[in-house]
């Protein structure tokens, strides 16, 4: 290793501290300057932080972003969620491959453009795209690969495929992205002006637990799809002794089909931070951190640049608004790709520097969270609305929903629909409403709250999207009838393997058998037995799992099995004299039959 | 009338499970009272020759023979057993199936460090089944309507499982039989 990468390596541990905590953070710089994190660098990195390189090593191999072997200086990874399929994502792929003469997950014989997959970026209402490094590329079709391709080989510098800038802040200087927001319906309460400071006055004229009683009165529940009463995590987290407190928002926007955070973070960054704020001087907290998907890196510099002006406005800082004892800053945690980290304790553990691994409950973020203080964590529209419950008053906003689910959602509807994008609705919407506004009225089957949640029939669309119907963290994908409902199982499927944590054995290993006896139904090869073993190995993944991820990751198959059977009765027929039609003893032997050269003897 | 026939057989398995059959000790001649045991490794009958009422599979396929002898024992018995982890599923013996088949035979009769094989062939005679591409659980070739599972599954277990089957009474099978660890 060159004297210079020691240099670099060196500044890059010092600007953090030598903090073994911003591990994340010195991990992300070294694969950004160097392309991948090599054994050379994790001994260095090991030795200025003081911890075992093995600790290093698991970190790197964790996340997605992270890479031992160098990638090209230019990594082009394809979204693969199946609302890009059914857009054509493949058909893109095959043509980035052709035209660059290599496979997904190599890089051309130069080594300077690497090919990949990744999972749902956040961009499925501008669908097929792809991350290119930090870049979005979105409505991707086989000849813009082709053109992306003939420019990178030009310039290798993606930030000259962006031709058109999207609406409103895409097209900010620090943001010059050809994302669009899509912002079709706003409602009253989050979509709406905002003026910098005005919550947060309102808030700072009441004390700490007046605060926290009115997001109670207003009765505002989590809005990442869990639903619990955010007042009351307040409330537990500023009741934990302690010197310190944390507040965390949540923006690891990983469900697939969902970017109505995306949305947040470019149109209202300064609701969000005022959100924030106003949580750190309920629950008592000094520091806030943003935990940022790597997905939306594209963003880091324009939400910087609003934390920076709001602490030139003294609205974030030392002394915020002129409170004396109030001080209160934020700071942004880039992810590196790991869908995972959208739980709240693997969450934690990822800006600790760790592995995103989920930790046990109990005890609780809200009594020892982040490095063992007593942490909030919330979503970003979570913390977006009790921006406004400061700002108009819980009164009216529990005067918009329903009783028990109180204030508007909003949704991002993608797939078999004509107008994808954000919705901002009351929790009384009904999915059929839901369908309408986007376009959707021939729709069979509607996947409310992404993977992770359910698949609804036409014959349950009256219900609505309440906590007590279908709650959803906001993700609705749309599948049209010509949609083969299997296969959108077989892919949600196949996107849980490949994120699962693996610490647990029932999600590492029951979502795997979940997939192949899914294959089995799909090959036709199935029995109706499979459907009993589908339901039984779905229950016990749940029950024996230890986070949310495998705890939810079988909805796909019950929620199918439960409104959708017939899709699986179709399919699958009694074994003959017994035999399993998925064993084939001539596909069995033909390895052997090849090696020894002799025909079976059996048939 | 006559007593129900039971048959047992050890495919890929290591007769452990049948080892442990024979612990059930001196019940086995309360279980001859019961049932006929029709063909098994005891008496070395080569095929069925009558309809039985259960069967009982040790081990999982690693070669066509497994195969079919797993089919004709499906074809030959009301109810078919799987007994033990490698039944179940693949057990030692599937541990091969990490590894391509013709890495396993060159390891095995060529490159291994204790193997004396000048000719560098790989046995090949019309009598020695061929392998199959990987070890396969009985349950994924045949339908099995039953599973012991256990390595071995202990003698009390298998003795208190087959009475509930052949006195057709519901199986309650105590914590500590069932219990692995």
């Amino acid at each position: 290793m060159s004297e210079k990468v020691e240099v670099v390596l060196d500044q890059i541990c010092r600007e953090v501290g030598n903090d073994r905590t911003r591990l994340l953070d010195i991990l992300r710089e070294v694969q950004h300057r160097f392309g991948g994190v090599s054994g050379e660098a994790v001994d260095l990195i090991a030795q200025r932080l003081e911890t075992p390189r093995v600790e290093i090593e698991s970190v790197v191999s964790f996340y997605a972003f992270l890479s031992e072997k160098p990638n090209g200086n230019v990594v082009i990874r394809i979204c693969d969620d199946i609302i890009d399929r059914m857009h054509g994502s493949e058909t893109v792929a095959r043509a980035f491959e052709s035209e660059l003469g290599v496979q997904m997950g190599q890089a051309t014989e130069d080594g300077k453009i690497s090919l990949t997959h990744t999972p749902c970026i956040g961009m499925c209402d501008q669908a097929p795209a792809a991350l290119i490094n930090d870049v979005v590329v979105t409505h991707l079709s086989s000849d813009t690969a082709r053109t992306i391709v003939a420019e990178l080989r030009e310039n290798h510098d993606p930030t000259q495929l962006v031709k058109e800038l999207g609406d409103g802040n895409n097209a900010h200087d620090l943001v010059s992205s050809m994302v669009q927001n899509n912002i079709r319906l706003r409602g009253p309460v989050i979509l709406t002006d905002f003026e910098p400071g005005s919550a947060l006055k309102k808030a700072l004229a009441m004390s700490p637990v007046e605060v926290i009683r009115n997001v109670k009165t207003a009765r505002l529940r989590g809005r990442g799809g869990a639903g619990f009463p955010t007042g009351m995590k307040w409330e537990f987290t500023r009741a934990a002794k302690a010197d310190k407190r944390y507040i965390i928002c949540n923006a690891d926007e990983g469900e697939p089909g969902t970017f109505k955070d995306r949305v947040l973070l470019t149109e209202y960054p300064d609701l969000l931070f005022e959100g924030m704020t106003i949580g750190g001087y309920a629950i008592g907290a000094k520091e806030g951190i943003v935990y940022l998907r790597g997905e939306y890196t594209y963003l880091r510099k324009f939400l910087e640049s609003v934390l920076e002006r709001r602490r030139e406005e003294g609205i974030l800082g030392r002394s915020v608004c002129g409170v004396e004892d109030f001080d209160f800053d934020i700071r942004i945690q880039m992810g590196a790709g790991a869908y995972i980290c959208g739980e709240e304790t693997a969450l934690i553990s990822s800006c600790e520097g760790l592995r995103g691994d989920p930790k046990n409950r109990p005890p609780f973020p809200a009594q020892s969270g982040y490095l063992g203080y007593p942490s909030s964590v919330n979503n970003v529209e979570t913390l977006c609305c009790t921006a406004r419950i400061m700002e108009h008053g819980p009164g009216w906003f529990s005067s918009h929903g329903t009783d028990r689910s109180t204030g508007t959602k909003l949704l991002s509807i993608s797939g078999d629909c004509k107008r994808p994008g954000i919705y901002e609705v009351s929790l009384s919407t009904s999915l059929r409403e839901i369908l309408g506004l986007a376009g959707a009225e021939d729709a069979q089957a509607l996947q409310v709250g992404g993977p992770s949640g359910q698949m609804v029939g036409r014959q349950e669309f009256d219900k609505t999207i309440c906590y007590d119907d279908f709650p959803t963290g906001g993700s609705m994908m749309v599948f049209g009838p010509q949609r083969n409902l299997l296969e959108v199982v077989h892919a949600f499927l196949e996107f849980f393997v490949e994120e699962s944590c693996g610490y647990c054995t029932p999600c590492r290993v029951g979502n795997v058998l979940l997939k192949q006896r899914i294959e089995k139904i799909l090959d036709e090869k199935g029995e109706p037995a499979d459907l009993q073993y589908l339901e039984e190995l779905a229950q016990t993944v749940k029950m024996a799992s230890r986070c949310g991820l495998g705890q939810t990751s079988p909805n796909p198959v019950l929620s199918t099995l439960k409104r959708f059977r017939s899709e699986y009765e179709r399919r699958v027929k009694p074994a003959t004299d017994g035999r399993q039609p998925g064993f084939d003893l001539s596909e069995a032997v033909a390895q052997a039959v090849n090696i020894v050269g002799r025909e079976s003897t059996h048939s | 009338m006559s007593k129900p026939k039971i048959a047992t057989t050890s495919l890929a398995g290591c007769f452990g499970c049948h080892m442990s059959l024979l612990d059930i000790d001196e019940r086995i001649l309360e279980l001859a009272e019961l049932v006929e045991f029709h063909k098994w490794p005891i008496n070395d009958r080569k095929s069925f020759s009558a309809q039985c009422a259960v069967g009982l599979i040790e081990g999982g396929c690693c070669n066509e023979e497994n195969v079919e002898v797993l089919r004709t024992f499906r074809s030959s018995c009301d109810v078919l057993v799987s007994v033990g982890d490698c039944a179940i599923m693949g057990g030692i013996p599937a541990m091969r199936n990490m590894v391509p088949l013709e890495e396993c035979l060159q390891e095995a009769f060529v490159d291994g460090p204790t193997v004396h094989n000048p000719t560098g062939a790989i046995p090949n005679d019309v009598e020695i089944p061929l392998l199959l591409d990987k070890v396969y659980p009985c349950h994924e070739v045949v339908k099995i309507d039953y599973y012991l599972p256990g390595c071995p599954p202990p003698a009390d277990t298998l003795w208190e499982a087959l009475v509930a089957l052949l006195t057709n009474k519901p199986i309650s099978l105590p914590y500590n039989l069932i219990k692995y660890d």
